[in-house]
């Protein structure tokens, strides 16, 4: 906002208006403390992933071949996970968090062409992640994993599927904002709602620096 | 930078948002009207709670009840947990967050006013949705933590007359979804308006105590919520996707559920207890006319609880079997939580000794509160024993233990809040002889219907059981604590006499008729829309004490301004939208097992959820 509350209580000259007890804006506190709400979230659903790990009763798993059911017969299926794809949306996404850096720059700056291009290339690569999963999914339950198959099905379709679902919902956030910039409306004074977005979206990126070695490296 | 308010008129309220009314009210943002609409509804929540338990002590009064049969019983007793739990004594709490405090640190509103709306709306639905299973026959009854394999849709056989499971958990699940939506907006609200709308000069440590333990409570709730949101994603899936999170046949563990809500559900006990401390806070040093003894400790005292609070989960867990290292770090972190609750016990005790006592409603409620509070603490270390637990737990001395603090802690501090800041609230006063007999007939009903089930417990009486045979000596103890119900029954009575009968007389209640140390009392009552027409300047802990002594012992009465000149938000309806769409979205999950196209009311609760936000987002609030 451009009237930060600066005054001091002492000074008698309040903007009593725009007063913040810590100079802060509130709506910036409230998103750290919505992201500080969340990582209690996604711990509840990592660690059900960990304290899970290992028990499913039958196929497929992760990482080893394992008998399964598929095509109506129990058979030896192979592991699950294709890491070179993973590791390559992995990284896609980590690039989106620098990308959305370089919009939220150009939009305090008031770089018009530098936040378009940013904030484009931000929501394309949350798009191609969100594509990623997908395909990911529909493989997966080609291979023989079924939402309800195993614990590690149930454990890893939860936590990725509410981590992808959160990436979504950060695509449709960030949409809204590029929207907002193609229409000239995203200023300066008003890149605060780009830079809420932003964070959120860091957030998303560190949920997943967790739940990639958790999930798809640990074995 | 130093602008004046003048400069920031707001634009003209559109014609369409009626300042008074049924519509202002559904439109309201106002903190104090919202405060009042959790209040009003949590009270009727509270008494539904209450029916309830009478039932159960009628059912219970003698051997071989036949007032009701072994499943309503189950769903009675469900339902009053989960009813006062949820649905009267967090949204009593949020009664007081919502009025006191923007009014106590001296702000116009809470910083999200649309937010703090939309929370009420979605509570509001929220309790609705769960006690619409009443009507349609299905109502919760898998106990108010509920268990995993008593929760299963797997473990109930399909008969003849009920092919599939019924929805009796589902509402349950569902409910608690939404509420938690609720109560995890509120708690990002308060935590903000708190953080960065103090007014000038209030320090973190000039805060009263009441916003001090809100601001924990705050914490509490956005970082247990999550976890027993995810509980309830993994029932759900358990229930209608045949997953295995809870489910032994399929590899899943039960006590993996009991491990998740118990991860919320203790901090839950703390979410319950503190703002009842931080009332008692208040009370005790204005009708003692002392500052409060120990500020300093009691900040840390709380917030040590807090925190060592999220390590004592599995103390409710010991039946299971975790093994001697688990039970030992559980049961000595318990212990330890006595110590920060022995420091404010002192403290208030403290604040009395000395001081020049004036017993009023309130004060009578506050010192109650800290009395029953001893008793449910002190058995509460005895089960923080793992022995001791596995002789208690599951009988009728649990069920005593945490009505002392859930009920001689929480709800009489509640109480002493009503009587105290009730003239704040409707500028009338509650009559003090019917307050008075509110609170001795709430005492002696309260020990009469839960004293005697310590007794009832340690001689074996199981919890949750919807009859016993006779000859076991449980008869008297019975009989004795229906009558205790019925006392209690009659005392909150009185309490309604004495709200309609201050509802009908005048308006009487000057600005400060206590006395009073915090700044809601440096304002006229009721306090007008934006409430204070300057932002006031805080020096101490007790600002108004402050002022009352700098005035040489006699304030001017203040006087009401015209504020047309005051920036408020405008009003709205897309909080209420929003909740709507929300609840739509989330009811369609009640259809997953009954409709194969479910997910088309899930999609169009969706639709309108989002659009409600982006009008929502996009409205202008004459900022």
């Amino acid at each position: 906002m451009a009237h930060a509350a600066t005054a001091h209580a002492d000074s008698g000259h309040v903007d009593e208006h725009h007063w913040t007890s810590t100079g802060l804006n509130s709506r910036k506190i409230a998103i750290w403390g919505f992201i500080g709400s969340e990582c209690l979230f996604f711990a509840s659903l990592i660690s059900t992933y960990l304290v899970y790990k290992g028990k499913s009763l039958v196929g497929p798993l992760p990482h080893t071949e394992s008998q399964c059911m598929l095509d109506g017969k129990m058979q030896t299926c192979e592991a699950i996970f294709e890491i070179p794809l993973v590791t390559f949306g992995t990284a896609v996404l980590l690039f989106s968090s620098f990308f959305v850096v370089l919009a939220l720059y150009g939009a305090q700056k008031g770089d018009r062409k530098m936040l378009l291009t940013w904030l484009s290339a931000t929501v394309l690569c949350g798009l191609f992640f969100v594509g990623m999963q997908v395909y990911e999914f529909y493989h997966f339950y080609h291979k023989g994993l079924g939402y309800s198959t195993n614990l590690f099905g149930s454990t890893f379709y939860t936590l990725t599927g509410f981590h992808g679902s959160h990436v979504t919902l950060g695509v449709i956030w960030l949409s809204t904002m590029l929207y907002l910039a193609v229409r000239g409306k995203l200023t300066p004074d008003k890149s605060l709602n780009l830079e809420m977005a932003a964070l959120y979206w860091h957030f998303v990126d560190v949920v997943w620096i967790v739940i990639f070695p958790v999930v798809y490296l640990m074995r | 930078m130093a602008t004046s308010v003048l400069e920031h008129k707001a634009p003209a309220i559109p014609h369409h948002y009626p300042k008074t009314g049924f519509w202002s009210w559904i439109t309201t943002v106002d903190h104090k009207r919202i405060g009042i609409l959790y209040g009003a509804t949590a009270f009727i929540f509270f008494l539904i709670g209450g029916i309830e338990a009478v039932i159960m002590r009628l059912q219970l009064i003698g051997p071989n009840g036949k007032l009701v049969d072994p499943d309503t019983f189950n769903a009675l007793f469900t339902m009053h947990g989960t009813t006062m739990i949820f649905l009267g004594v967090m949204p009593l709490s949020a009664f007081f967050f919502n009025f006191f405090i923007p009014l106590q640190i001296g702000a116009r509103d809470v910083v999200f006013p649309r937010l703090n709306a939309f929370s009420y709306w979605v509570f509001l639905l929220g309790a609705i949705f769960i006690n619409v299973s009443f009507l349609v026959g299905a109502p919760p009854d898998g106990g108010w933590f509920g268990y995993a394999n008593l929760t299963s849709a797997r473990m109930i056989p399909s008969t003849a007359a009920a092919p599939a499971p019924g929805l009796n958990i589902d509402f349950w699940v569902i409910g608690l979804q939404i509420l938690g939506i609720a109560s995890i907006a509120a708690a990002l609200n308060f935590f903000v308006t708190i953080i960065n709308l103090r007014a000038p000069g209030m320090t973190l440590l000039r805060m009263p105590m009441f916003v001090w333990m809100s601001f924990i409570v705050q914490i509490l709730l956005l970082l247990a919520f999550p976890v027993i949101t995810v509980a309830l994603v993994f029932l759900m899936m358990d229930r209608n996707f045949g997953t295995s999170f809870f489910m032994p046949d399929g590899g899943g563990d039960p006590v993996m559920w009991q491990h998740l809500f118990w991860i919320f559900g203790h901090p839950e006990v703390y979410i319950l207890i503190l703002p009842a401390f931080g009332i008692a806070s208040e009370v005790l040093p204005v009708f003692s006319r002392k500052p409060l003894f120990g500020y300093t400790a009691m900040v840390f005292s709380g917030v040590f609880i807090a925190f060592v609070g999220f390590g004592v989960w599995s103390h409710h867990m010991f039946a299971t079997g975790m093994g001697p290292f688990a039970d030992t770090f559980f049961s000595l972190a318990t212990m330890v939580i006595a110590i920060p609750t022995g420091v404010k016990i002192f403290n208030w005790i403290g604040t009395l000794w000395g001081g020049s006592l004036r017993f009023t409603t309130a004060m009578l409620f506050a010192v109650g509160m800290v009395a029953l509070f001893i008793v449910g603490g002190l058995s509460g270390v005895m089960h923080a024993s793992p022995p001791a637990d596995l002789q208690q737990t599951d009988t009728y001395f649990i069920v005593a233990h945490f009505h002392y603090v859930l009920f001689g802690g929480s709800i009489f501090g509640l109480a002493a809040g009503a009587y105290y800041w009730w003239p704040k609230i409707f500028g009338r006063l509650l009559d003090e002889k019917l307050g008075k007999a509110h609170f001795w007939l709430t005492f002696i009903g309260m020990n009469l219907t839960f004293f005697p089930m310590h007794y009832l417990g340690l001689h074996g009486m199981p919890r949750r059981v919807y009859t016993y045979p006779e000859g076991l000596g449980f008869e008297f103890l019975n009989q004795v604590e229906t009558v205790g119900a019925f006392v209690i029954v009659l005392a909150f009575l009185l309490f309604i006499v004495n709200i309609i009968k201050t509802w009908m007389g005048p308006a009487n209640a000057p600005a400060d008729p206590w006395h009073g140390a915090t700044l809601e009392w440096s304002i006229p009552s009721p306090p007008q829309e934006f409430n204070f027409p300057n932002l006031p300047r805080v020096g101490s802990s007790v600002p108004q004490w402050d002022a009352w002594r700098a005035a040489g012992g006699k304030l001017p009465e203040p006087v009401r301004v015209s504020g047309d000149d005051i920036h408020m938000p405008n009003p709205s309806y897309w909080p209420l939208m929003a909740a709507i769409g929300l609840t739509i979205l989330m009811s369609s999950l009640m259809l997953i097992r009954q409709w194969d196209y479910w997910y088309a009311i899930t999609l169009f609760g969706t639709a309108w959820l989002f659009f409600s936000v982006y009008r929502w987002a996009f409205e202008p609030t004459g900022h």
